[in-house]
């Protein structure tokens, strides 16, 4: 008999997966070996399309329609997983193996409370009577350390914030104590500190149960973190598997290398102090209220050309109001709000639609900002007309963008489903440029990009703001790209500035307490 | 042409398309392929298949004032083919602007245009429908004027809310910031992603006029006799229906013919745009 704690609690054998007819590769998740021992985090690695959430969907018996198990086996407890029936499946999910999944408040019921929904599992699972459901609910609840939980037990989801929702999702996975848990980016959604808490928990989990955790990511940061052991996963194909250290440190594979060479630095680069021209944006006392609710409170800022401000702050800090108030979707309660000296809050009708294209935006979503409708080139082209260039010039322009932002001028006549979501950025900072603006704002503008790709976007606002002197505010969640990228920070918090400063001050010498969080809180902060 | 290939690949959009347009071609042609002026008395009520006194040939037979049922169902076929688009057209001129002003607009706009939908949506259709023809007269103009205005509130209801949805797109944003003149973000950045559900309904709207034509005609309150309306076909002939069934059946056929096949092609334009939402 071989060590119970070394013996591996699965093992994949030649696992591929095939795909539809027509689909751009022949295999979803191709030839992969892996195990998984118990009381150990493999981390699963890998950007959009590599095929690491079918590898887990097919673990749990539940692959996407059109997918089909091509070859291998995955072993659990003497058992092959690819062979169970769909009755055999509803006794081994939640029992023998525990899901969490990216979205909290998606994965609850909105209509049951908290402790209905956590008993529902031990009703299905289990013949416990409904006191010791309650009583097990109440254990799980203190083991995920969520605050008051009598309160929180007997509230509906909507009332939890979503590292709480998150956490009653994990509770839910391991009420029947499973020795397996597959984690698809469960912290993905949730802000850096609640982030930093929640693979706390899971580390603990680990330790004092026992559990084998499959956790899937894209971040590297959370990754050396978490991992005990690393598998990369790239076109469907593990193409590194090694213990945390050893990728890390030293990775072998030359896509491992890029992928640790893109994550930002959270050290900023040395930049030289500003030249004191005139601003070009400056808020003054700017304040906001949705009905009785404030939610910025006195906001001073200001950007001069070639200068990148960054707006850091966890949700619901009002950063995005902030956004949306500079190119005047919304108007603040009161304030003044002036690019190049003039007032853009106190222009109306004509006159504000003409000091528009004076402050541009770069929006969060590559897919909900380009109209599937139209064709690339002719959007970008319109910009300009409207900036007031000819038809002619107009057209030349849309043309040389394509190119400055590094596409192909192939793009012009085609929409933006052929594109994908980096070269979709791309195609709204085109768009954003052809205005000739002064004051570019960039709204999450790389969070929803694959780390390599979000490096070559970062890069290129880099240039575009040395090449033409922009003035770019950029609002992120995202430390490290702050970092990278800034030359001056503000740190929000509740609608209030509570911190400001050249970047290299701000994340080496942060001085309020809530900046020194949001640091520490960062996601592998000593691997990278 | 990839497109249109991919709609006439599914079998609703095929069945459902030959039916309407096989009509709407009738309708064109009605001049050429009519074998009598539907106005002329022959014989009356010849069944179907017979022959007149002079050698004249009834597929279908003759009403009782002598004309043939043949000829009348093609003329027929205009009479419907051009009332219901036109009706059709006109209600989704007026529902469709005001459903993108409300839907983009908001507030007090949206709060009114809303509340006389409501309004007119209150009433049952068919006595607006009596209400309006009785006031101003049975015509074919005013037969187009009482769809518009009962069929009108339905479509700004389905395109405000659509509009509601696309106007909340980073899109539309970016068209604001560019200084976009709002008629162009209604009809240039909105509109054309309206059109998938809208053709859907297109059709189905198409096939309930016709039959409200047709139920008009048969109330006798359709276009004024002699025209050959189907409806009206089936009123007159409805008296004599047992002992002369080929007077109300054929034009029976015609049109739940022209309404099945454009609720089979609305149902393949839906398939078509769920697969292609479903694969984007």
């Amino acid at each position: 008999m071989s060590d119970p704690m070394t013996h591996p609690l699965l093992e994949i054998r030649n696992l591929s997966v095939s795909l539809p007819k027509g689909a751009d590769r022949p295999f979803a998740v191709r030839d992969v070996t892996l195990e998984v021992k118990p009381a150990e985090i493999l981390c699963i690695v890998g950007e959009s399309g590599s095929g690491k959430s079918v590898l887990t969907a097919t673990l749990m018996g539940a692959a996407p329609k059109g997918l089909k198990v091509a070859s291998g086996h995955a072993m659990m407890g003497g058992r092959d997983l690819l062979q169970l029936s769909e009755r055999q499946w509803q006794k081994i999910r939640g029992r023998e193996i525990g899901m969490i999944f990216q979205e909290p408040m998606a994965s609850l019921n909105p209509a049951l409370t908290v402790t209905q929904q956590i008993e529902e599992v031990f009703e299905l699972h289990s013949d416990l009577s409904k006191t010791d459901r309650a009583r097990e609910a109440r254990r799980l609840a203190d083991e995920m350390h969520l605050p008051e939980p009598d309160r929180i037990l007997h509230a509906y989801p909507h009332q939890l914030s979503g590292g709480q929702c998150q956490r009653v999702v994990i509770a839910m996975a391991l009420a029947m104590s499973p020795k397996l848990l597959i984690a698809d980016e469960p912290t993905t959604a949730l802000d850096v500190t609640t982030q930093a808490q929640v693979l706390k928990l899971i580390r603990d989990l680990r330790d004092s149960h026992g559990h084998g955790i499959i956790f899937i990511t894209h971040d590297l940061g959370v990754v050396a973190d978490i991992a005990d052991r690393i598998a990369v996963m790239r076109h469907g194909e593990i193409v590194e598997l090694g213990s945390a250290e050893q990728v890390l440190k030293s990775p072998r594979h030359a896509y491992t290398k890029a992928l640790i060479a893109a994550v930002p630095s959270l050290v900023p680069h040395d930049r030289p102090a500003p030249d004191t021209v005139a601003p070009a944006l400056e808020v003054s006392h700017l304040n906001h209220s949705y009905g009785a609710v404030q939610v910025l409170h006195d906001i001073n800022l200001s950007v001069a050309p070639g200068q990148v401000l960054s707006i850091v702050g966890e949700s619901g800090s009002g950063k995005s109001t902030i956004a949306k108030t500079l190119i005047r979707l919304i108007d603040p309660s009161s304030g003044r709000i002036a690019v190049a000296g003039e007032d853009i809050l106190a222009a109306e009708g004509q006159a504000l639609r003409g000091m528009r294209r004076r402050v541009q935006m770069i929006f969060q979503d590559p897919f909900g900002s380009l109209n599937p409708r139209r064709r690339v080139g002719p959007m970008i082209a319109r910009a300009a007309v409207l900036s007031g260039a000819s038809r002619s010039e107009a057209v030349a322009r849309a043309k040389e963008l394509l190119e400055l932002v590094g596409l192909d001028r192939s793009a012009y006549d085609r929409r933006p489903a052929a594109f994908s979501g980096g070269q979709r950025q791309r195609i709204g900072i085109a768009r954003a440029l052809a205005m000739r603006p002064d004051v570019l704002i960039a709204d999450e503008s790389v969070s929803a990009l694959d780390v390599s790709v979000q490096a070559q976007v970062l890069d290129l606002l880099a240039d575009l703001r040395k090449r033409l002197s922009l003035a770019v505010v950029f609002i992120a969640h995202d430390l490290r790209v702050a970092a990278q990228i800034s030359d001056e920070i503000v740190v929000l918090s509740k609608g209030h500035v509570v911190e400001r400063g050249p970047a290299s001050e701000v994340l080496a010498r942060p001085r309020h307490p809530y900046t020194r969080d949001l640091i520490d809180a960062a996601p592998g902060r000593d691997a990278f | 042409m990839k497109a249109l290939s991919r709609y006439l690949a599914t079998p609703l959009v095929l069945i459902g398309g030959l039916l309407s347009f096989g009509w709407l071609l009738v309708a064109i042609l009605a001049p050429l392929i009519a074998p009598y002026d539907p106005l002329q008395t022959i014989q009356p009520l010849m069944r179907p298949l017979n022959s007149g006194p002079n050698g004249e040939f009834f597929l279908l037979g003759t009403d009782m004032l002598g004309r043939d049922i043949f000829s009348r169902l093609i003329w027929g076929a205009q009479t419907v083919v051009i009332y219901s688009t036109l009706a059709t057209l006109t209600a989704y001129v007026f529902g469709l602007s005001l459903g993108l002003v409300a839907g983009y607009a908001g507030g007090r706009t949206d709060a009114v245009l809303c509340y006389l939908a409501n309004v007119v949506l209150s009433f049952p259709v068919l006595v607006l429908y009596i209400v309006i023809i009785v006031v101003i007269g049975a015509s074919p103009l005013n037969i187009v004027i009482a769809v518009t205005f009962s069929s009108a509130p339905a479509i700004f209801r389905i395109v405000r809310a659509i509009t509601i949805d696309v106007a909340s797109r980073d899109f539309v944003n970016a068209a604001i910031t560019q200084g976009e003149s709002t008629l162009r973000i209604l009809f240039v950045d909105i509109l054309p992603n309206t059109t998938g559900p809208l053709a859907v309904d297109f059709c189905l709207r198409l096939g309930y006029t016709a039959i409200t034509i047709g139920t008009l005609g048969f109330l006798g309150l359709g276009l004024p006799p002699p025209t050959p309306d189907w409806g009206g076909m089936v009123n007159e002939g409805r008296g004599m229906a047992i002992a002369f069934p080929h007077l109300v059946i054929f034009p029976c056929i015609a049109i739940s013919s022209l309404t099945l096949g454009l609720s089979l092609l609305a149902d393949g334009l839906r398939e078509v745009n769920d697969a292609k939402e479903r694969q984007a």
